[in-house]
């Protein structure tokens, strides 16, 4: 593997759990390890699974004047999202967008008090850190924190496994976050995720990662879980990955994602517009997409893979859209996509044809996500 | 049993003349990972070495499985469609894709036997 790869603070664990390790956003990561995408996905819905997710880009915004509302202010010139509103010990989804109303990143938002915490893509972090840079410094000093990692937690399990370690994880709600002591150090942590189902997100410091890892891992519902079962999980739960469904040619009104926009970004809002594109957003809004983002069940059990063109009709030439995400769902045990179509072919139960391998095959504009989400409220 | 570069293996029947069942090697199943869809060829279809006669997909993504040699396929194994994880259960066994008619069974000299392939993953 080449050298110019990064490794995170749990590497050696990973070998030593057979981790199959691949390039990933300039990180040698787990794709899977023994047990296998399948098993992996399936004993996270049943139990725990504990993922590695420490390439991810972790940063403080720490206001100058010492006023969080001057740091939140400051974001809401990039972000289309209500940073101000946004209550001490919550967290938030958010986007920064370009000045043509594409996505340059999803992210989350978290008030911790006396600084913003963001969690960025791994794939994007040195960008958004630029991007902030160039546009908060008068407000904000913008700190990549590059001394923890960043564990994530989830399955019906997680909750009895982290608050074992780290009393306090059973109390919290969705979205929550918030500073635990434990034997590892302070644990800064969200109940949140990107596998539809509760559980946590953990930031260790890394000195103190692995064992915190084995830690949990010693509980007997939680197990590793590699980078491919994460991406079938938070297909199943209709979550976006960035640079497969939404990316700088995406407007997140035809992302599907203006629940994200909360009313006072919006035309008639308190603080409207004001964030990069918000002209192009906001008209998108107003006006309606011309496409959507749609959650997408083929029938049959073959895959509708990302780039599959979609069709109207069984003979027609010219495609309607085309699938941005597509795998095989190990919990709703059938095939699942995600993909753009023309507004019009939008609709729920909206039957449509996938273009695999030659064939056209019939699949239907479903609901999302796939499999109801199971977080804390 | 003798075995390709492209981690198919093929088991002469012997009951049956110039008749091999052919699957893929434990090697390629753990390395597909768990397999969610199996295409399977007509019975009947004459098929000529390298022509793609069976569409898989993995978790991961879609291969295809080659003809080893040249010939005619006379059996599939249905039972794959319905659970294509049969591959990754018993690859050599209850995971075999096609059994076909070998045209020559000359061509099979020139291909690997267990110990070749051992040696070749």
């Amino acid at each position: 593997m080449a050298e110019d790869l990064s490794k995170t603070p749990l590497d050696a664990l990973h070998r030593e759990l057979g981790a199959r390790m691949v390039p990933f956003a300039g990180y040698e990561m787990p794709v899977q390890y023994s047990a296998g995408v399948m098993k992996e996905h399936l004993h996270c819905r049943a139990a725990a699974g504990l993922f590695d997710v420490s390439h991810m880009g972790q940063v403080i915004l720490r206001p100058r004047s010492g006023d969080l509302a001057d740091a939140a202010r400051a974001l809401e010139t990039l972000v289309p999202q209500s940073v101000l509103a946004l209550k001490e010990e919550r967290q938030r989804y958010g986007l920064f967008t370009d000045d043509e109303g594409g996505i340059l990143d999803d992210l989350m938002i978290a008030n911790r008090g006396d600084h913003l915490f963001l969690v960025v893509n791994a794939a994007c972090k040195a960008c958004d850190i630029a991007h902030m840079r160039a546009h908060l410094s008068d407000a904000c000093e913008v700190e990549p924190v590059e001394d923890r990692a960043l564990i994530a937690l989830q399955g019906p399990a997680a909750e009895d496994a982290l608050d074992a370690l780290a009393p306090g994880a059973r109390d919290m709600s969705f979205m929550d976050v918030t500073t635990l002591e434990s034997g590892f150090g302070d644990l800064w942590v969200s109940r949140s995720g990107y596998t539809g189902e509760d559980g946590f997100e953990i930031s260790v410091a890394s000195a103190s990662a692995e064992e915190f890892a084995r830690a949990l891992l010693a509980h007997e519902n939680v197990a590793p879980i590699g980078l491919g079962a994460r991406d079938s999980l938070r297909l199943e739960a209709g979550l976006c990955l960035y640079g497969n469904d939404i990316d700088r040619t995406t407007n997140p009104v035809e992302a599907n994602l203006l629940w994200s926009i909360q009313k006072a970004r919006r035309e008639g809002g308190e603080r409207a517009g004001g964030f990069p594109g918000a002209g192009a957003i906001l008209a998108r809004i107003a006006d309606g997409p011309e496409r959507l983002r749609v959650g997408l069940l083929p029938e049959g059990r073959a895959p509708m893979r990302q780039g599959t063109e979609l069709f109207a009709d069984e003979h027609d030439d010219t495609p309607i859209g085309a699938v941005t995400s597509g795998a095989f769902g190990p919990s709703i045990e059938r095939p699942l996509a995600m993909g753009y179509v023309a507004i019009d072919q939008s609709a729920l139960g909206t039957k449509l044809w996938g273009a695999v391998r030659g064939k056209r095959l019939p699949v239907t504009v479903a609901a999302m996500p796939f499999r109801p989400a199971t977080y804390k409220r | 049993m003798k075995f390709t570069e492209e981690h198919e293996w093929l088991r002469p029947e012997d009951d049956e003349e110039n008749v091999v069942t052919v699957g893929i090697t434990e090697h390629a199943a753990e390395q597909l990972g768990d397999l969610v869809f199996v295409e399977l060829p007509e019975e009947g279809k004459t098929v000529a070495k390298e022509d793609e006669v069976v569409v898989i997909e993995s978790v991961k993504a879609a291969s295809d499985i080659m003809a080893p040699v040249d010939g005619e396929i006379i059996e599939v194994n249905t039972a794959l469609e319905e659970n294509p994880a049969l591959v990754n259960e018993d690859p050599l066994g209850a995971g075999w894709f096609f059994k076909m008619r070998v045209a020559d069974m000359a061509d099979l000299d020139a291909l690997m036997d267990e110990a070749a392939y051992k040696k070749f993953i």
